[in-house]
């Protein structure tokens, strides 16, 4: 335990604060959790007030992004769809990394042929374009902001599958392992309490990246549609009146979008530092 | 390499296996009855529908009778057919909507890799330069880009403000009596957002793949010795470095297929495009479940047989795999 705390105190924490993107990243993440934690606060209107007197206004000191087809409060609304980027992108990397670890650490311990069915099944999902198969899983369910991250959850494992069992392999055939098997530790407590906290690396950077990815998948899903469905605010359907006004009110298209794109690249640049700062190759 | 060949093709089997599993268990996904459940909440969906639909996947014979039975269908290429007021067989729908889709994501692979591969010689061959730092920046923002909000972007700037290019459809209605030229140059103005969005999506992550592959390169004992030579770091760079380089993008190729075909979906709808994506967006909207499913199985075949041809054309480059082991 000393040993870890001694490695996040003198190696991984000054790497991650001389890193100013990935210190960028963390603060942006960091707000982004307040906003939405705070949303009610923090908004300035209701996000679903209409005002029929206030119908597509441009930007102005009232409405700092302006108002939609209802007359709805934009930043309020762009305020209010942070709660679900976060929802989504937690919930479903969540479910992505737990079975991607599971199955990532059972194929690679037991190796043969567990080993080889488990990763003939990843080969086989990776055959899906994912987004199709998103598409296809919420036709036969009605849509709902669960469905969507249980779905990007269910077809987002198989990244973090092969990383873990990519690194449970060499784990594997290290010295304590053999010394713990030697003791009589059960392969799940191995598996679980020797092998696991050892892998965490990987799984932490792919997680962040990963959950980049849920939020511009979420996005795409409420903007066909499919997603988030109004009223309720999300930045991907706030989207879908942008097109539809998109020759009367560039607003609605501009502000929802900046907000998924520096949600993104926030996580993807914290992502991004925290590799660099577990990497014993990366020396500085 | 025939005994490469002849591996590779028999692995095919088992994936197809659980392709077909896989789309197979999407259908019984529906709480209770698949059928049931969805005509009811669906009006969409008449009562003839919900017969023929029991008919086509047997829903109401045993599980294992009812998969054996529609792969049967699939390996006739019978889809069944759509439930849209046409009624047509799924596969003529899908047969013309395929060549589109098909034609515009080899022009956005085309260009992205066109794109992709000098700017990662140049980031790397300039690392830590002004310009490196650029691309990287570049490669950043490219990755967070939703491509459906570069879509709005475009179609905002070129279609609405400047008014340069139109923003939806592959042709100008009434395009078919203008003269041949005429009517290629209308398409290909048709033609430039969707295909810049398409390659968008992935020449950031190409980009940054190709400028680590070169550097990795780079650094290793032979081009050191090639430059001990006294050989032109052009010929170094191009001659020596490039091949070794491009060896690992062969795979991406086969791996960006699937986030191609699935991004078809996005610049389609966005710009009315009558491709696959389109055809699958329509299905998912109004609940055509032959279409839906047929769509899907077919996508992840040539997904199969993408990265079929993109290691296979690996093997080919590799004189490691050419000549022996693997």
């Amino acid at each position: 335990m000393d040993f870890k705390h001694s490695y996040l105190n003198s190696i991984f924490w000054p790497r991650i604060r001389r890193n100013r993107l990935a210190l960028f990243g963390g603060c942006v993440v960091l707000a982004l959790f307040i906003i939405s934690l705070l949303a009610p606060l923090v908004s300035p209107y209701d996000p679903n007030a209409i005002n029929a007197w206030k119908v597509l206004s441009p930007p102005s000191w009232q409405h700092w992004f302006g108002t939609d087809e209802l007359g709805r409060d934009v930043l309020s609304r762009v305020l209010y769809g942070s709660r679900v980027s976060l929802k989504v992108g937690l919930v479903a990397v969540g479910i992505a990394v737990s079975i991607g670890t599971v199955v990532g650490l059972v194929s690679g311990y037991y190796s043969g042929l567990i080993d080889a069915t488990l990763m003939r099944f990843v080969d086989i999902m990776l055959c899906f374009p994912a987004f199709f198969l998103i598409l296809a899983v919420i036709t036969f369910l009605e849509p709902s902001i669960w469905y969507i991250m249980m779905v990007i959850g269910l077809t987002g494992w198989m990244g973090v599958a092969r990383l873990v069992r990519a690194e449970t392999l060499s784990i594997r055939e290290m010295d304590y392992i053999l010394a713990a098997r030697c003791i009589g530790c059960s392969n799940i407590r191995i598996i679980f309490r020797h092998i696991l906290p050892n892998a965490v690396s990987p799984v932490l950077v792919a997680a962040t990246l990963g959950v980049a990815g849920a939020i511009l998948t979420e996005s795409a899903l409420s903007f066909l549609g499919i997603g988030v469905q109004p009223p309720t605010p999300s930045w991907g359907n706030i989207l879908t009146s942008g097109k539809d006004y998109i020759e009367f009110a560039w607003w609605l298209s501009l502000f929802p979008g900046l907000a998924i794109l520096v949600t993104v690249l926030a996580y993807n640049l914290l992502g991004e530092g925290i590799r660099d700062a577990l990497d014993p190759r990366v020396k500085r | 390499m025939t005994k490469y060949l002849i591996k590779r093709i028999l692995m095919l089997i088992p994936l197809m296996i659980g392709i077909t599993l896989i789309t197979f268990s999407v259908i019984h996904l529906a709480p209770g009855e698949p059928v049931e459940m969805q005509m009811a909440m669906n009006p969409k969906v008449g009562k003839e529908a919900k017969e023929r639909l029991t008919k086509f996947y047997g829903l109401d014979k045993p599980l294992h009778e009812q998969y054996f039975s529609w792969v049967g269908k699939i390996a006739r290429l019978d889809l069944g057919r759509s439930f849209s007021s046409d009624n047509r067989p799924v596969l003529d729908k899908i047969k013309e909507r395929l060549p589109v889709t098909i034609s515009l994501n080899v022009i956005a692979l085309l260009l992205e890799f066109g794109l992709a591969i000098p700017i990662g010689i140049m980031a790397a061959t300039r690392s830590n330069s002004w310009l490196d730092k650029g691309i990287t920046v570049f490669v950043f923002v490219g990755f967070a880009v939703p491509t459906f909000w570069l879509a709005l972007l475009l179609m905002y700037f070129f279609g609405v403000r400047l008014n340069w290019l139109p923003i939806s459809g592959l042709h100008t209605l009434g395009s078919d009596s203008w003269g041949t030229a005429r009517y290629l140059l209308d398409m290909a103005k048709h033609l430039v957002m969707p295909i810049m969005v398409a390659s968008f999506g992935s020449l950031a992550g190409l980009s940054r793949y190709m400028r680590s592959a070169m550097l990795n390169v780079i650094s290793q004992d032979y081009i050191t010795t090639a430059r001990a030579k006294g050989l032109p770091e052009r010929v170094v760079i191009y001659k020596h470095a490039l091949r070794n380089a491009l060896l690992p993008l062969i795979t991406l190729l086969g791996f960006s297929i699937p986030g191609l075909i699935g991004g078809s979906v996005i610049f389609e709808t966005i710009f009315a495009i009558p491709g696959m994506g389109q055809l699958f967006y329509q299905g998912v909207m109004s609940r055509d479940y032959p279409v839906v499913m047929g769509i899907l199985v077919i996508g992840a075949f040539l997904t199969l047989i993408g990265n079929l041809i993109a290691d296979l054309s690996y093997a080919l480059a590799d004189p490691r795999i050419r000549h022996g082991e693997g």
